[in-house]
């Protein structure tokens, strides 16, 4: 019997084939050139390991020509944009466990007295170290200009003070991390990172089934409400995505030794928004797509933005305007301070309204979009 | 219910891009009635079904279904009508007795444990209620998906196709059910390629490019066809058949064994050609009635000259 020989003719009808198949695909097609140019411009020009312009506040009880010329020596390196200018520390702590700034930089009284009496005066620099990556090159920074920040003021009898270790005792603060331990920022934020990746794949993917099994014709010939459809196909998956939560929660305690300060009850709440919204996403996406296929390439890209321009891997506050712009309008953005808020800052109702809104909105943007381009017909 | 037709539509048009899969359909189907929905592949009897069941939105036309609204109350249709799809279009991933309790609960059925009940006994089912739909023969899942239509006891019943692939057995016993349904008041839509099924119906159309050709009974439509037919038959049937196609008259020839049937509607062209053969010692010839196959044939071809 004559051995099956390999043949250039059906190897080339099989390519032939499948150049055509792909063609076919326009989404397929699309996602091929889409996702690489999503990456390259968030990688390239949105993500930036040494992020510039935090947001810092200012306590500045004593205003002198000094604190001045040292608050004006930290603007400089770049690193900091101060946001708030206040006299008492107090008026700045809510700003501080929101999330809202992640510096406070405190000038104290007395701090021009003491500096001319050569006392050393103390600058206390408070720093959310939640994310130590996103920190680490803004404090290298103020140690470094802290002892000749002041140097072109010290003239005269001043002249001395100029003499190591400065005229200024700089007291670092890391609050919320202290040990600057990584986990401690990814290990919470992994929850939102999985529920996103997940529950907007599983939803995405529950219509598109339906359409290529072909069920979904005899599902839309029934007297089912687009409502009861859509609701049905998510509740199941609020369950799982609950029993994902649990596991991750009970992993970061374990394993991870991450503590969880804040109420577990505000944490439910916050999730069970969290989780409508990905999957009212997912859902969304189901009406556009027609195969699994194509469904799980929308998923991925939306993924891909999610988990770099939300502050998961690289720090927020570091990416440029526009790409916080984005940042802001995904649901992973505003979930991630949530989490970290109420596990590592114990912050209260009163402290994450500022990011439960965000998500209300887009839950109410995007739901609107489904139940609009959600039809019960074939065309 | 409102008027006597449970099914009323009128100049019914879709379109997919360049194609008018059914132009300008009107149809009226009685209450009661099993009506026969025919035509050649792709000439538009599904697309015809789903926009009846609100299931793809005309681009042009109008029309009532049980009184209802076709373009606005589709939901009011779909509680009250049982359609059976083309492809099988149960879940696969569930069993037999899950299916069926879906589809009860989407139509609010008072209780639904019992009625999945009777149906699997109906079907002959029950021992097999936990087996996957997916896992059934062919002929089973029609039979399961005929079940599961009229299950919420619809007063419409729109089929496509219900019987492709079942065996000669079930698929009588299916036609049995049928008209005895009908005769309690419920009205069947069923499309379908097989004559002798065709035969069954009260009342036929056919559809052929999107475009209603004929509608009426059986005998309606082959008198209004105009076709005479005769059959030959002997041993020199195979010899005369190739030559018989190119013949003043003859529309048709179709062979049915050893038999062959010839058609066309110039009566007087046809018998001239009958009657050359006339006096062949192997051929016999007699006029017969022209079958639905025949009327439905001449019907296409006729639509094709007129294209
Ligand atoms: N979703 C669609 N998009 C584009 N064309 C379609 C679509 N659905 C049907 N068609 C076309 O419309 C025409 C009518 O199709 P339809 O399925 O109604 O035919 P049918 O009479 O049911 O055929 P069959 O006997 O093979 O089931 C065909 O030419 C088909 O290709
Ligand atoms: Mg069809």
């Amino acid at each position: 019997m004559a051995r099956p020989r390999f043949s250039l003719t059906r190897l080339a009808g099989m390519i032939r084939k499948e150049f055509i198949q792909l063609q076919r695909d326009r989404l397929t097609f699309a996602m091929l050139i889409g996702i690489p140019m999503m990456q390259l411009i968030l990688f390239g020009y949105a993500i930036n390991a040494d992020p510039k312009y935090l947001p810092a506040a200012i306590v500045q009880a004593d205003d002198s020509e000094f604190s001045r010329s040292y608050l004006q020596a930290l603007e400089n390196t770049g690193y900091f944009n101060f946001i708030a200018r206040v006299e008492r520390r107090e008026e700045v702590e809510h700003m501080f466990t929101a999330g809202e700034v992640l510096f406070v930089i405190t000038i104290p009284e007395d701090f021009s007295r003491s500096l001319v009496r050569g006392e050393r005066p103390a600058i206390l620099l408070e720093v959310d170290a939640t994310d130590p990556i996103a920190i680490g090159p803004a404090i290298a920074a103020v140690q470094t200009v802290t002892p000749a920040a002041l140097n072109r003021d010290m003239e005269g009898v001043l002249q001395d003070l100029k003499a190591q270790p400065g005229p200024i005792d700089l007291r670092i603060h890391r609050r919320y991390n202290p040990e600057n331990i990584t986990q401690y920022n990814t290990v919470p934020g992994l929850i939102g990172v999985i529920l996103t990746l997940t529950l907007v794949m599983v939803t995405a993917i529950a219509l598109a089934r339906e359409r290529e099994r072909g069920t979904l014709e005899y599902l839309y010939s029934m007297p089912l409400l687009p409502v009861e459809v859509m609701i049905g196909k998510i509740t199941p998956f609020i369950v799982g995505a609950y029993i994902q939560v649990t596991i991750v929660l009970i992993a970061a305690r374990v394993l991870f030794h991450v503590p969880i300060l804040g109420s577990l009850w505000l944490l439910s709440l916050a999730l069970i928004l969290f989780i409508i919204v990905n999957l009212a996403i997912g859902f969304t996406l189901s009406t556009i797509v027609k195969t699994q296929l194509q469904a799980s390439q929308m998923a991925t890209f939306f993924f891909l933005p999610s988990i770099l321009l939300s502050g998961f891997v690289f720090p927020f506050k570091g990416m440029p305007v526009w790409a916080q712009f984005i940042g802001e309008a995904l649901p992973l953005t505003h979930f991630l301070r949530i989490v970290r808020g109420i596990m590592l800052k114990d912050a209260a109702a009163a402290d994450i309204w500022p990011h439960i809104w965000p998500l209300m909105v887009i839950l109410l943007v995007v739901s609107t979009v489904a139940l609009k381009r959600y039809r019960a017909t074939l065309d | 219910m409102t008027g006597e037709f449970v099914i009323d539509i009128r100049n019914l048009t879709k379109r997919f891009g360049e194609l008018v899969a059914v132009d300008h359909v009107a149809l009226k189907v009685r209450r009661g009635e099993v009506f026969g929905f025919l035509g050649p592949n792709g000439s538009g009897k599904t697309t015809t079904i789903r926009m009846i069941c609100g299931l793809l939105t005309p681009d042009e036309g109008e029309g009532t279904c049980l009184g209802y609204d076709v373009l606005t109350q589709s939901a009011e249709i779909q509680r009250r009508i049982g359609y059976m799809t083309q492809k099988f279009s149960l879940y696969e991933d569930l069993s037999i007795q899950e299916n069926l309790l879906f589809i009860a609960r989407m139509y609010q059925m008072k209780d639904p444990a019992a009625l999945v009940e009777d149906t699997l006994d109906r079907l002959a089912l029950t021992a097999r209620r936990r087996q996957l739909a997916g896992n059934l023969s062919g002929g089973w899942k029609q039979r399961l998906a005929l079940g599961a239509c009229m299950l919420h006891e619809p007063d419409l019943l729109l089929l496509d196709e219900p019987t492709a692939g079942v065996d000669p057995k079930a698929r009588r016993d299916f036609w049995d059910q049928i008209h005895l349904l009908a005769t309690s008041g419920i009205t069947v839509l069923v499309s379908t390629h097989y004559m002798d099924e065709a035969e069954r119906c009260h009342r036929l159309a056919y559809l052929a490019n999107g475009r209603l050709l004929a509608t009426g009974t059986g005998p309606e439509l082959i008198e209004q066809s105009g076709l005479a037919t005769w059959r030959l038959a002997g041993s020199g049937v195979e010899a005369v058949s190739d030559q018989l196609k190119a013949m003043p008259g003859v529309e048709t020839v179709t062979a049915f064994g050893t038999r062959l049937h010839i058609s066309g509607a110039d009566h007087a062209a046809l018998e001239k050609t009958i009657a050359s053969l006339r006096g062949r010692a192997d051929l016999t010839m007699e006029q017969v009635q022209p079958g639905l196959e025949d009327v439905f044939i001449h019907f296409l071809s006729d639509a094709k000259e007129a294209a």
